[in-house]
Order: C-alpha cells, then sequence, then structure tokens
C-alpha cells in the first residue's frame, strides 16, 4: 500500500516535472528561435543603421530599415502612459487600500479587475471610435489618430495591474507603523503618504514596472489608435511603436524585409527581459524589506 | 519560408492551429495568397464545392507575394495574386492567368464636397505635393491621406498606378480595408483607397477624369485605378485533377456570375 502510494507520488512528480519543463522550454524555444531569426537581418543591415536610422522604407526599391522611430515611439508612449497613470493608480490604490469601506472597496476592485479583463482589441475599438475623433475635435489636428491617442489608451490599460499591486503593497505594510505614526500626532493623510508609501515603495515601484511591461508590449489597442505611420514620435503625429510595426507589415512581408521584422521582434524582446529583469530586482527588495 | 512561418507562431504564442496549405492531395484544391480576393475565391469555391462533392477547396489569406511562394515551394495547387507576376516571378517558372479585374476606387468623406479628381492630382494628394482640400476645390481644411501597409496588395496596386511608388506622405498606414473606410467614413478631410467591391454608403467614391468607378467603366478600362486579380500556377508542372477542374471551372464563362457577385469583373 505504501509502496503504491509512493509510486503515484512519483508518477504525479514527474508529470508535473514535465508540465513545468514544457514552459521552460517555450520560453527557449522562442528565445533562440527570435536570436536566430533576428540576427541576420541586423547583420546585412548593420546595427547602427538598424537601431539608428530615422528612415522606414521596408518595401521601396532602395529599402531603408532604421528602427530609431519606433524605438522612440515605444519608450516615449510607455513614458506617457505611465505618466498619465501611474498617479491615478497609485492614488486609487491608496484610498482603496487604506480609506474606503470594506464595501465600496469590494466593488471598486470588482471594477479593476473588470477593467483587467476587457480584450485589448476592444480598447483599440473603443478609442478609434470615441477618442481619435474626439482628439481631433478638442485639439483642432487634421487627424487624432497620434501617440497622445496611445498614451491615453495604454494609461488605462495599466490602470488595474498598477492598481492592483499597489493595493497588495499597501495592505502589506505593518499595522504598528500607522499606528504609531497616528499615535504621534499624525493626520491619517500624512500617514498615508509620509509613513504608508514609503514603507510599501518597492511594492509600488513594481507596479510602474509592471505597468511598463504591459504598455510596451501592447500591439492591438494602439494599432488601432496610433495611425501606424513610420514618423518620428510627436505628440499629434500618427506613429508606430516596436509592436505595431511587426505586426502591421508581417502578414505581407518577404525577404528581408520579414527578417527586419524578426528583428524588430528580437529588440522589443531585449526591451522586455530588461524590465522583466528591474521587476524582478524590485521584487526581490520588496520581500527583503 | 516554413521555418519563417514557424516562427510568425512562436512569436504570436497562438500555438499549432494553422489553417490551409495542405500538401498536394487528390480531391483536395489548396489555394494560397491575396487577402483581397477573399470574396472572390470564397464564392468560387462555394459554388464548385456544391457542384462536385469529393473535393474540398481550401483557400489561405496570407497575401500576394506569400501566395507566389507558396505555389513556387509547391505548397498550393493555386496561388493568388493581387497584382500582376513580376518578371523574376515569371522566370522563376510562374504563369499568370487573371481572373478577374478589381478596381481601386479613391474615397473621401460623404461631406467632402470634393467629388471628381484626376489621376494626376489623386498621385499629388498622396505624395504631399497638395495638402489642402481648397486647392482642389474643397473646404480649407488639410488633407489626411489614409493609405495601407507596406506590402499590402491594395497599396501596391494603388501605388503603382497612380505612379507614386515610395513617394506616398501618409498620414495613417492602416492593417485591412474596413479600417480604411471606418477611418475615412470618421474624418471629414481624409482621403483613401480600397477596392470597389468594399466600398460601403459612409464613403463617397471619387470619380477619376470625370469616370466614376463602376463594373462597366472598370472593365472597359475607362476607370483607370484598377488590378488585375491573377491565378498563380507553375509553367512546367501539371494541377491535380482536382486541382485543374477548379481552374478551368473559375475562368470559364458560368463562374462570372459568381465572381460579379463578389463585386469584381470577371474577363473571360
Amino acid at each position: 500500500m505504501n509502496k503504491k502510494k509512493q509510486a503515484t507520488e512519483h508518477i504525479i512528480h514527474g508529470i508535473f516535472l514535465v508540465l513545468g519543463l514544457i514552459t521552460v522550454l517555450c520560453v527557449l524555444l522562442i528565445t533562440v528561435y527570435l536570436v536566430i531569426s533576428g540576427i541576420p537581418a541586423i547583420r546585412e543591415i548593420g546595427l547602427i543603421p538598424f537601431l539608428f536610422g530615422t528612415e522606414w522604407e521596408s518595401t521601396a526599391s532602395e529599402a531603408k530599415f532604421g528602427i530609431l522611430p519606433f524605438i522612440l515611439t515605444s519608450v516615449y508612449g510607455t513614458a506617457g502612459a505611465i505618466v498619465l497613470g501611474v498617479p491615478i493608480g497609485f492614488f486609487a490604490a491608496v484610498y482603496l487600500s487604506k480609506v474606503a469601506s470594506s464595501k465600496v472597496r469590494h466593488t471598486l476592485e470588482n471594477a479593476v479587475s473588470l477593467l483587467a479583463g476587457i480584450p485589448s482589441v476592444v480598447y483599440g475599438l473603443v478609442g478609434m471610435m470615441v477618442l481619435v475623433p474626439g482628439i481631433r475635435t478638442i485639439f483642432d489636428v487634421p487627424d487624432g489618430a497620434s501617440l497622445l491617442a496611445a498614451i491615453i489608451v495604454l494609461a488605462i490599460m495599466i490602470l488595474p495591474s498598477i492598481i492592483k499591486v499597489s493595493i497588495t503593497a499597501l495592505d502589506a505594510v505593518p499595522k504598528e507603523y500607522e499606528d504609531a505614526s497616528l499615535a504621534l500626532g499624525a493626520t491619517p493623510v500624512e500617514t498615508y503618504f509620509r509613513v504608508s508609501a514609503p514603507a510599501a515603495k518597492s511594492g509600488i515601484a513594481a507596479a510602474v514596472v509592471l505597468g511598463v511591461g504591459r504598455a510596451i508590449g501592447e500591439a492591438m489597442a494602439v494599432m488601432m489608435v496610433s495611425g501606424n505611420a513610420a514618423n518620428m514620435p510627436s505628440l499629434f503625429q500618427s506613429v508606430r511603436f516596436l509592436t505595431t510595426a511587426v505586426a502591421s507589415e508581417m502578414s505581407y512581408s518577404s525577404g528581408l524585409q520579414r527578417q527586419a521584422l524578426f528583428s524588430i521582434a528580437l529588440v522589443l524582446f531585449l526591451f522586455i527581459m530588461l524590465i522583466n529583469a528591474t521587476l524582478n530586482f524590485f521584487l526581490k527588495r520588496s520581500k527583503e524589506d | 519560408m516554413k521555418k519563417l512561418i514557424c516562427g510568425v507562431m512562436a512569436l504570436l504564442l497562438v500555438g499549432s492551429v494553422f489553417a490551409g496549405c495542405q500538401k498536394k492531395v487528390s480531391g483536395k484544391v489548396a489555394t494560397d495568397g491575396s487577402t483581397s480576393m477573399e470574396d472572390v475565391i470564397g464564392g468560387l469555391a462555394e459554388s464548385f464545392m456544391n457542384n462536385n462533392n469529393g473535393i474540398t477547396v481550401t483557400y489561405n489569406p496570407t497575401g500576394s507575394s506569400s501566395g507566389v511562394q507558396a505555389v513556387q515551394e509547391g505548397r498550393c495547387d493555386i496561388g493568388l495574386a493581387s497584382r500582376d507576376l513580376k518578371d523574376e516571378e515569371k522566370e522563376s517558372g510562374l504563369t499568370g492567368t487573371t481572373l478577374a479585374l478589381d478596381g481601386i476606387a479613391v474615397i473621401v468623406n460623404p461631406e467632402n464636397p470634393v467629388a471628381d479628381l484626376d489621376l494626376e492630382t489623386i498621385a499629388k494628394i498622396y505624395t504631399g505635393e497638395i495638402t489642402n482640400w481648397k486647392d482642389v476645390g474643397g473646404n480649407d481644411a488639410e488633407i489626411v491621406v489614409i493609405g495601407r501597409e507596406a506590402g499590402s496588395g491594395t497599396r501596391d496596386g494603388f501605388e503603382s498606378i497612380t505612379g507614386t511608388e515610395e513617394a506616398c506622405a501618409y498620414r495613417q498606414e492602416l492593417t485591412s480595408t474596413g479600417d480604411v473606410i471606418a477611418t475615412v467614413a470618421g474624418n471629414p478631410d481624409a482621403i483613401g483607397y480600397t477596392s470597389l467591391s468594399a466600398v460601403e454608403d459612409n464613403v463617397k467614391a471619387l470619380s477619376v477624369g470625370g469616370v466614376a468607378p463602376s463594373e462597366a467603366t472598370v472593365k472597359d478600362g475607362s476607370y483607370v485605378i484598377q488590378r488585375p486579380f491573377v491565378l498563380v500556377t507553375k509553367t512546367d508542372a501539371k494541377l491535380s485533377e482536382a486541382a485543374q477542374m477548379f481552374f478551368d471551372y473559375i475562368t470559364s464563362a458560368e463562374a462570372a456570375e459568381v465572381i460579379a457577385a463578389a463585386g469584381v469583373v470577371a474577363v473571360n
């Protein structure tokens, strides 16, 4: 009986190991594949002209493959989304974690979860139908499909991850800290911002990095609102992100153009790896705190 | 090529499902290529399969160049290209048979007073030489130039006909016909191009040089912005029996009605 149980245990362990390895294998496969298929184009184009070239004309007879506009757009777009999204997310998290009654908190947290569950194509669609014409009218520009539209959509999309992770971090602040602050005569608001938030700073930093990761990797929604022309980024210009550069041309591409798209994907992948490493760093620190 | 396709899959994490492009099996006809030809080929395949129970026709919408490549590599029976074959493609042993003609309509918002432009003016608008509607008889407003993404058959067709290859100053490069129509419908100052068959009531198709786009004007050649839908086969290899039957059917006069129902003009 005991032996049989042990055997079952072993088998189940084995199955779990295999399932775990599948994930690892996928990551490895994608990494290796991206590197292998991303390198040839960079070699042919040259690393400097590829990364710092400002013109992208992939199907021209003298094709130009400069992805600086995409890199800068992705960086600016993400930064813009963070600038808009982080304050909103942070204050919402402070409110939900510290101020709100449990009933309000429950309702709002559900709404935030719902926001996280909306597919990105829906964000894109609403952005395309409401936001883009809105920007056109409000700012009196010829066309609303622009970096600004993408930033607004991204800011809304990263809210759920920022709010949720920040709430978790703020909830984890020991109650004694806050009690001590209150006992010393600080008002509740002073306590939240002088004691709770600094104590939770690593977790909040992790939330921001997570938001960066979501924003830089988003393709569908930004493709629908950003206009997709390969311009150098400017707020009211139509722009193309790293993600949308790959997505928009992949279906019809061939030859060096297709290889260059893989190289863009490789660059994007490296960005995301960097962001993940940063995230891990903050998470580790927040655990140590 | 196969490796690359696998790469796309891995990249998008879509797993192992990939429809279309079967190996040559008797009783199956695989077509692959231009996304613009979806309506035509879909309609033709349906009517063909109704009459020939044993044969299945598949269609894999990958784009003209991919379709040409697929024939070359023997991954499908008939390639579909919404442009004439390039010389180097012909030299590599491929034959193109024109199935139908598709007019490319230049569309503007219905609120736009401009109703007619000539080819040269359209080219000037797309290259950014003319940037205001008032220069062509419209309102005083900046022209918002909408186009398709690099590699699109419609873009290729439009740019080669208007002579604006590599010179277009697009404000937006959208990835589907539907997006172009939705954007033009939503912006009174926009101009775009799309398959004639896709034009809906929410946008206005301009006449070009006084000729309104229609089936009749496309077929007699008086509407100049048009492109061919081409069936691509290997010159020296014989089609499978099933594929040959399908090929004969869609190029026959019988199929013309089905082709017309898809909004393009049959040549046979």
